[in-house]
């Protein structure tokens, strides 16, 4: 903090309603910064890939080993709002993308519209992801409030479990049909708490270009919060057709 | 060596301020904590992994001391099980994976490559602060009940236990992602912010190694993490998937964290390669033989070793041609591992090799590791693990490559770069003295243990038959006198830092870019940014006065 004692290399503001940005003591020139912080973010990126691939591993070993309990339970999904909530996240990837041009070529009021709109489209996600957990709370296939019940052992070695009582029996034919349910939920849970940071993420970052720290001299977070939005819209891409179309 | 330390101190000219250097260049608590410097961010990993490696060394002395008697000596049988849990889990996930690239790696890599700091300063904060947050769940996990799954956490027992599972898995997540971070710097600081001049293949191989580490780092580590969220999910909502009771399979869980376990290994052990790379090429005072094919061999064993898991579940259930494959490929990285051994040996042959304490713990290492590697082929084969499976030779080998060849390159590096970190020169005698007690009682620890184990002693077992007994009292003779030469260096390095006397500028003799800083470095490392003109290893670049000269 005391040492200053070096000349920051500075990359001026376009205009009067940006401030210019100081490089990182570390770095010689902006370039190798936004580098550098690209490199980094693209390997962050893998490590987000991996974790959900773990997921995926699973979702398709117990699709091979119970092909019946995920065609039955994937037929639970309604697969209009899982289509609906596709087209919702699509959509915010442009205005993201849109976001992150007019960043880049100093758009400053444009730069805030944009990611508004993506903030919109991750609230309208979350809210029809909502309201289609709700539904499956009613049919008793993921009773929230009975999530965290200890486990019930039966007599016979099997177990039961509180949070599904699936009330109109339609998974009585195929066997353990919580699993679908459990890996449903896993999933998407998962995915909608990266929906919840992306957009956290997006606000930080509207804060800043509000305060004109982004520009075209400077918008390296803005490119890669977008990037985060984007492989966020992108394992949608694959959850959906997954769990709600494969039969 | 307490006497002249005054006389040089009235000596100083008043009128001459001291030179500075990261350490005092600022001072205050938030100064440390607070501190983007790669170099102060390294000194706290090191603070860090040190006691947590102290603490793990305590939970091993109590479990030795419990096998001394074959009814036990010391806990219930449950007791024991938490006991040897807690060694493991403390020695993997709080010491020897953040250990060396943590530490030592922090503090070496942005000078070898010639950089002003790590590419990602404040990253590398939040690594040491997520590491620190895994050390505090940890401990937590102890108060809330402890654990008792051995440090694999395999299914179903870990779903099944009363202890505190759940929490001991937070902290190997957060760990995990400690890791991840260290890794992901190095990665982007070897690509974007070499010196002038540092073509990859006049990078140290210290480099090339804490590189390749960091590929597994990033590319491994989130499989464990989503394994210890999926355990956690099991306990807490009982996804299923884990559990055989609810149509589950216990084998995914092996699959999924041998997939990031068997490639921690080699974050573990990577570093150590890079470590005494350079150890016997400074020590012998000769370029690396077979520079490149070191190199290529790191980049080898990172990309092989996400191939060969199955080699520890032979015993689980898996197909036998999938056994077949596992067998042959563990084969394999045995090439580029034997590779490596034989280039060092190759460099120490003929050199002018100057018996220092770290090519001492270096030397250690090649003999420790020729055992500790060639016992793992042992392990591989087939039809040799089903018989050795789950004994006491599996143990003894991988503490062989763990605690004998990892810890010895920790120490090893650690003596190597103390008057670099520090300025300052521990007692060689004594470093020479604890590193010859260190070695002896390791191999007498763990020798009668491969023999236990040859001869069907299981692991993990409170209490074993009394035809064992004369083994296991060796045993544990051993870690004492092992523990008695680890006190004897914690003494005498702390001992350094007190009233030790100055370092020289280049205390070894090294050529790399860390050596051509001033000792202690700067806080921006470099006086002047380097530019690299010599190939690496060119000893005809040494510059001797540099090795007279007290550090400043």
């Amino acid at each position: 903090m005391s040492h200053d004692d070096h000349h920051a290399v500075v990359v001026p503001a376009p205009g009067p309603e940006f401030v210019p940005h100081e490089v990182a003591h570390h770095f010689s020139t902006p370039v190798q910064e936004f580098q550098s912080g690209k490199l980094g973010f693209w390997l962050f990126l893998a490590t987000e890939i991996l974790l959900f691939g773990g997921l995926f591993a699973a979702y398709f070993y117990f699709h091979e080993v119970y092909p019946e309990t995920f065609r039955v339970g994937g037929q639970q999904l309604d697969w209009r709002l899982g289509a609906l909530n596709t087209s919702v996240l699509l959509l915010s990837s442009w205005t993201m993308a849109m976001g992150v041009r007019s960043a880049q070529t100093s758009q400053k009021s444009k730069t805030l519209m944009f990611l508004g709109l993506t903030v919109l489209g991750a609230a309208i996600f979350m809210v029809i992801k909502f309201f289609e957990y709700k539904a499956k709370n009613e049919h008793g296939l993921i009773v929230f409030s009975e999530l965290f019940r200890p486990f019930i052992e039966n007599p016979d070695g099997t177990g039961s479990l509180a949070w599904f009582q699936d009330y109109h029996g339609v998974m009585a034919g195929v066997p353990h049909g919580h699993m679908f349910f459990a890996i449903y939920l896993t999933m998407t849970a998962i995915h909608g708490l990266h929906v919840v940071i992306g957009a956290g993420l997006i606000i930080w970052i509207m804060f800043g270009t509000a305060k004109g720290r982004f520009h075209a001299g400077y918008f390296m977070p803005v490119d890669l919060v977008g990037l985060y939005w984007h492989l966020v819209d992108l394992i949608w891409i694959f959850l959906f057709p997954l769990l709600y179309l494969v039969p | 060596m307490t006497t002249n330390t005054p006389a040089v101190a009235t000596a100083t000219p008043e009128t001459q301020a001291p030179r500075e250097t990261y350490l005092n260049c600022s001072s205050g608590f938030m100064s440390w904590a607070g501190t983007l410097d790669h170099k102060r961010i390294g000194i706290m990993y090191l603070v860090g992994v040190g006691i947590a490696f102290l603490a793990g060394g305590l939970f091993a002395l109590l479990v030795r001391l419990h096998l001394w008697e074959p009814e036990g000596l010391l806990f219930s049988n449950l007791d024991y099980n938490q006991v040897f849990t807690l060694h493991g889990a403390f020695m993997v996930f709080l010491f020897v994976i953040p250990a060396i690239p943590g530490s030592i790696g922090n503090m070496v890599l942005p000078l070898m490559v010639g950089a002003k700091d790590v590419a990602l300063p404040r990253l590398n904060l939040l690594s040491f602060y997520l590491w620190l947050t895994g050390a505090i769940l940890a401990t937590l996990a102890i108060v809330l009940g402890g654990f008792d799954t051995g440090w694999t956490f395999y299914a179903p027992y870990s779903l099944y236990t009363d202890k505190a599972v759940v929490t001991i898995g937070l902290a190997v997540f957060v760990l995990g992602f400690s890791s991840i971070f260290t890794g992901l710097n190095f990665i982007v600081t070897v690509h974007k912010l070499r010196a002038p001049g540092m073509t990859w293949f006049r990078m140290p191989l210290m480099v090339w190694a804490l590189y390749s580490t960091s590929i597994l780092q990033v590319l491994a580590t989130p499989v464990l993490g989503i394994t210890v969220l999926l355990v956690a999910f099991e306990r807490l909502y009982h996804i299923g998937i884990f559990d055989p009771r609810l149509g589950g399979d216990p084998v995914l869980f092996e699959h999924f964290f041998w997939f990031y376990s068997h490639p921690a290994v080699y974050i573990m052990v990577l570093p150590a390669f890079g470590i005494i790379s350079e150890l016997v090429s400074v020590h012998s005072r000769k370029p690396l033989f077979g520079y490149k094919l070191i190199a290529f061999s790191s980049l080898a064993i990172a990309i092989i070793s996400f191939l060969v898991w199955g080699h520890h579940m032979f015993t689980s259930g898996q197909s036998t041609y999938a056994m077949f494959a596992f067998s042959f490929l563990t084969f394999f990285v045995a090439i580029p591992t034997a590779i490596k051994e034989f280039s060092w040996v190759a460099t120490v042959w003929k050199g002018s090799v100057a018996l220092n304490s770290p090519m001492l713990y270096a030397l250690a290492f090649l003999i420790i590791f020729a055992i500790g590697g060639l016992t793992g082929v042992i392990l591989g084969t087939l039809n040799v693990n089903l018989h050795l499976h789950d004994t006491y030779f599996v143990v003894a080998h991988f503490h062989y490559v763990m605690m004998g060849s990892i810890s010895l390159a920790f120490f090893a590096g650690l003596h190597h770069w103390w008057p670099k970190m520090f300025g300052k020169m521990y007692s060689e005698t004594l470093a020479k003295i604890a590193c010859l007690i260190i070695f002896v009682g390791f191999n007498m620890t763990f020798i009668p243990q491969f023999i236990m184990g040859s001869r069907g002693m299981p692991r993990r077992y409170a209490t074993y038959v009394p035809e064992f007994e004369p083994f296991h009292q060796a045993s544990t003779i051993g870690a004492i006198i092992l523990g008695c030469g680890v006190a004897l260096m914690v003494f005498y390095l702390l001992q350094s830092l007190l009233s030790g006397k100055k370092a020289k500028e280049n205390q070894w003799g090294g050529v790399t870019l860390d050596w051509h800083t001033p000792t202690p470095p700067p806080h921006l490392n470099f006086d002047h940014e380097p530019k690299v003109v010599h190939e690496v290893y060119d000893y005809s670049t040494l510059d001797y006065e540099s090795m007279q000269r007290d550090a400043t």
